[in-house]
């Protein structure tokens, strides 16, 4: 528990970073960079699930325990993500979303 | 002094997720992904989880960060910028994100929180029991399950990324 920081201010900062996150997934034309705004999607839930932890369950450790299992997904998630990207890459020659149509019918 | 501390850090998350978002140059996009997973890992320091802080920096900042520089050399030239979406449509999407923002802060702050004011700290031990128990509530299932998770993540990441030239071979073998 952060002394003079408030549970407001702490959600506050982690909807702020959820929406960039949304922002950039739509917003993004690119396979990577629509990777990397996962990311910070799924880092502003893992903010939330350890703050709520803290702040009004102090006794319990479940928070933690979901946030470690995130971040295995994320990274398990990632690695998936990347050999799809360059495998895609070596068929195609590209990575931008309006290139990637095999799978469309 | 802990609270300037939160103010600079979530400064620079905040900063650091835009610049991230907006960037034109891939590589440097990446960057400030990295500086925003610093800075969420120095939030962790600060409300005192200093194991969740430390998986943080290793698996993100160390792990996940190393491979998307990675792809990013591979797929991309360096000096090569990004096609950007329309203007128009940029302002749509912020105007909403604006929008679902101040939903979600109206309900936030509508809601009011019981938080409780005793404070223990979590040893890393407890985490590892919690984990590896198998009595009501412990979490040895899930752990399993993510293990295997991982193992097939690893096998299958492998195989679709040599994917092409393994069907090559085949061919001319047969």
């Amino acid at each position: 528990m952060i002394s003079g920081i408030s549970i407001y201010e702490l959600l506050t900062v982690t909807s702020i970073l959820f929406f960039i996150g949304i922002y950039g997934f739509i917003t993004r034309k690119n396979l990577i960079s629509i990777l990397m705004s996962i990311e910070l999607i799924l880092n502003a839930s893992v903010i939330n699930f350890v703050i709520i932890n803290k702040y009004l369950y102090p006794d319990m450790l479940q928070g933690v325990i979901f946030s470690i299992f995130i971040i295995a997904v994320a990274a398990a998630e990632t690695a998936l993500a990347v050999s799809i990207i360059i495998n895609l890459y070596r068929q195609i020659n590209s990575v931008e979303v309006k290139d990637t149509e095999m799978m469309k019918y | 002094m802990e609270k300037y501390i939160f103010y600079i850090l979530s400064f620079i998350i905040i900063v650091f997720a835009m610049a991230s978002v907006t960037s034109r140059k891939m590589l440097r996009s990446v960057i400030y992904l990295l500086f925003v997973l610093c800075g969420i890992a120095g939030l962790y320091f600060l409300i005192d989880y200093n194991f969740l802080a430390a998986i943080q920096l290793t698996v993100y900042a160390g792990g996940i960060i190393v491979l998307i520089i990675f792809s990013v050399i591979l797929v991309h030239h360096i000096e090569m910028e990004l096609e950007i979406a329309k203007t128009s449509k940029q302002l749509l999407v912020g105007l909403s994100c604006l929008v679902g923002l101040g939903v979600f802060l109206t309900t936030i702050y509508a809601h009011d929180f019981n938080v409780v004011q005793n404070y223990n700290t979590i040893t890393t031990s407890d985490i590892g029991m919690k984990l590896l128990s198998y009595e009501a509530g412990g979490f040895i299932l899930p752990f399993e399950v993510i293990s295997i998770l991982l193992l097939a993540a690893m096998i299958g990441a492998i195989i679709i990324a040599k994917g092409k030239k393994l069907s090559i071979k085949n061919d001319e073998t047969v």
